[in-house]
């Protein structure tokens, strides 16, 4: 059964497959999106709408290249003035005057009042040109931003002029081997307002920042990318506390590592039913069934053996606070307060109203990119589908699914399914995504109440088909079979 | 770097303001010539004796193209009498270089 072969991955990786010399942006997942970061010494234009995060994708492209890469940075501004910048970029814990006291930032901020400039005759916009190569020379800089030169055109109206000189300059800056970052707002079917586009032709990244049903989703698309494969999705991006990060959408190729060692379940009988050694190692396993089957108790459980195995435990709880859960397992035997203690467990709770999909998942996969987990349990992930439509659900868990494989993390998704819907129509959204597939049920039958447990799939292993009765202990999940206990038929 | 061509002009008319005047050049180049020949044109015809022209290569000094927000050249600027005006171009229409410097009503 096990058919899927050990292929090796190919995630990017620094200096592998990259068609053209890369700089390196720091920033997550946008470095993956471009297979290695943007097109060094030449112009990227950003573009979006105003608060779409232009203004600090450049920034950080630019302190990024200071603080890690030895690339000294030019900021030219347009619009903000450089207290206010400095500002901006402190809230996420950067001090750009130390970066400036160290040569390795040079601002400079270019005002234009239309109200204080009059203009008779021929002009060029040559001073523009001095103070930038000025200020690159007075850092050796080696990327530059240009944040949001298209305020130019409000303050001069010349715009032959102003149009055969960006021109220039654009080609300037190629001349100078600066890796650019140009802002543009975004335009009335244009990518910007004043074409900017038309004048770089390397890579040109659109930034958007939408508000569906109160909540806001903010999405970068790699328009154009001369000589470089890049993904054209859209792909969520995040602004928090630490900056920047973008989700690249998985490997969709399906080239995970198919892993043979095995994880217990943490309760013996079941891993019995699952080919006698539990899931795999990498897997993805869900468990569903109606309120109150015992699905947490199930997660627990598991997580309790992983800590106990001394790996490393990540919980997202979009129902219960970790304390409950706690309280609630403890009342059943499993006390997971040690191990969060000890730093084996994390949970990470959230309402799942509070955000868009999008920003969930890039939470998640920031949260399982901090803690490095070797466990992630989900519960109830069946949750999230109340903040987007099934389609927007399953591309969301795809992502996140094929992101745990490609981590090798072993995963568990608890699903609650609504009373008396059937369960191969509410979750066929995301069991193809499955490897295992757990379903628990109850009866009540002549005044008792009979809790059931059978694996409906698990991929590459010979595993029970058995209905098994368990009942939910002091002493946690028991699974023993009790004379005639195991029946056939459905739950 | 200075040019000035104020020392022929003095002594300055009682009540006359001074116009200390600042032009950004680039270089040599056709524009900065122009511009420089038709300022001094102008100020002799509508300021004379009372204005100085300091002109200053951004090429040369080119730290200096920020303090006065320098970003198209030719540039002048006035900084004397305030408030600082800046006039852009080669300033060939002189109706415009006089309503720049205040010496002519806006029409």
């Amino acid at each position: 059964m096990n058919t899927e072969k050990l292929v090796p991955v190919a995630p990017w990786r620094p200096g592998l497959g990259s068609d053209l010399p890369k700089a390196a942006t720091g920033i997550r997942g946008l470095d993956e999106i471009t297979r290695g970061g943007l097109p060094r010494g030449r112009p990227t234009l950003v573009c979006g709408g105003p608060g779409s995060g232009k203004t600090l994708l450049a920034l950080t492209v630019l302190i990024n290249g200071a603080l890690s890469f030895d690339e000294p940075g030019v900021l030219m501004t347009f619009e903000e003035n450089a207290d206010e910048i400095a500002g901006d970029v402190a809230s996420l814990g950067i001090d750009m005057q130390n970066l400036v006291d160290a040569k390795k930032l040079a601002i400079d901020y270019v005002r234009v009042e239309r109200s204080e400039i009059e203009e008779t005759g021929e002009y060029d916009l040559e001073g523009l040109f001095v103070r930038l190569d000025y200020a690159i020379r007075s850092v050796g800089a080696k990327r530059v931003v240009l944040d949001t030169i298209e305020s130019l055109f409000s303050g001069l109206s010349n715009t032959a002029i102003l149009r055969s000189e960006l021109r220039r300059l654009f080609r300037w800056l190629k001349d100078q081997g600066v890796t650019a970052v140009i802002t543009g707002e975004r335009g009335e079917g244009m990518l910007t307002r004043q074409g900017l586009e038309e004048y770089v032709s390397d890579a040109v990244i659109l930034l958007d920042h939408r508000v569906h049903d109160q909540v806001s989703t903010r999405r970068l698309r790699v328009v154009k990318y001369r000589g470089t494969y890049h993904g054209t999705n859209e792909y969520p991006f995040l602004i928090n506390q630490s900056g920047i990060s973008v989700l690249p959408v998985s490997s969709m190729a399906l080239q995970h590592r198919a892993p043979l060692d095995r994880v217990s379940s943490g309760i013996a009988p079941l891993d019995e039913m699952l080919g006698g050694k539990g899931y795999y190692r990498g897997s993805t396993v869900l468990v569903s069934g109606t309120a109150g089957t015992g699905k947490t108790s199930l997660a627990a459980h598991f997580m309790d053996a992983a800590c106990r195995r001394g790996e490393r435990c990540l919980c997202f709880l979009f129902e219960e606070s970790p304390a409950q859960l706690l309280r609630n397992m403890r009342s059943i035997g499993i006390d997971l307060e040690p191990w969060v203690d000890a730093g084996l467990l994390q949970f990470h709770a959230d309402r799942p109203s509070r955000y868009g999909l999008e920003i969930h998942l890039v939470t998640m996969h920031q949260v399982v990119a901090d803690f490095t987990p070797d466990v992630t349990v989900i519960d109830p992930v069946t949750n999230l589908m109340t903040v987007g439509t099934y389609a927007d659900v399953q591309a969301m868990l795809t992502r996140m699914i094929d992101h745990l494989k490609t981590e090798n993390i072993t995963a568990m998704l608890t699903s609650l399914i609504p009373g008396h819907t059937t369960i191969e129509r509410t979750e066929t959204t995301i069991s193809s995504l499955m490897d295992t597939w757990l379903v628990l049920g109850n009866e009540d039958v002549s005044g008792r109440h009979h809790r059931g447990l059978y694996v409906l799939k698990s991929r590459g292993m010979a595993h029970s088909n058995e209905l098994r009765e368990f009942a939910i202990t002091d002493q946690g999940l028991d699974m023993r079979a009790q004379e005639g206990e195991v029946r056939d038929g459905s739950l | 770097m200075e040019v000035s061509n104020a020392a022929s002009a003095s002594p300055f008319p009682e009540a006359a303001e001074i116009y200390r005047l600042r032009l950004y050049v680039a270089g040599t180049t056709p524009k900065s010539v122009q511009a420089l020949r038709n300022l001094k044109h102008i100020c002799e015809a509508h300021l004379q004796g009372r204005y100085e022209i300091e002109m200053i290569d951004l090429l040369v000094n080119p730290q200096l193209a920020a303090g006065d927000q320098i970003l198209a050249v030719p540039t002048l600027v006035r900084r004397l009498p305030e408030p600082i005006k800046k006039i852009i171009g080669d300033l060939s229409n002189t109706d415009r270089v006089l309503v720049g410097l205040d010496l002519r009503v806006r029409e």
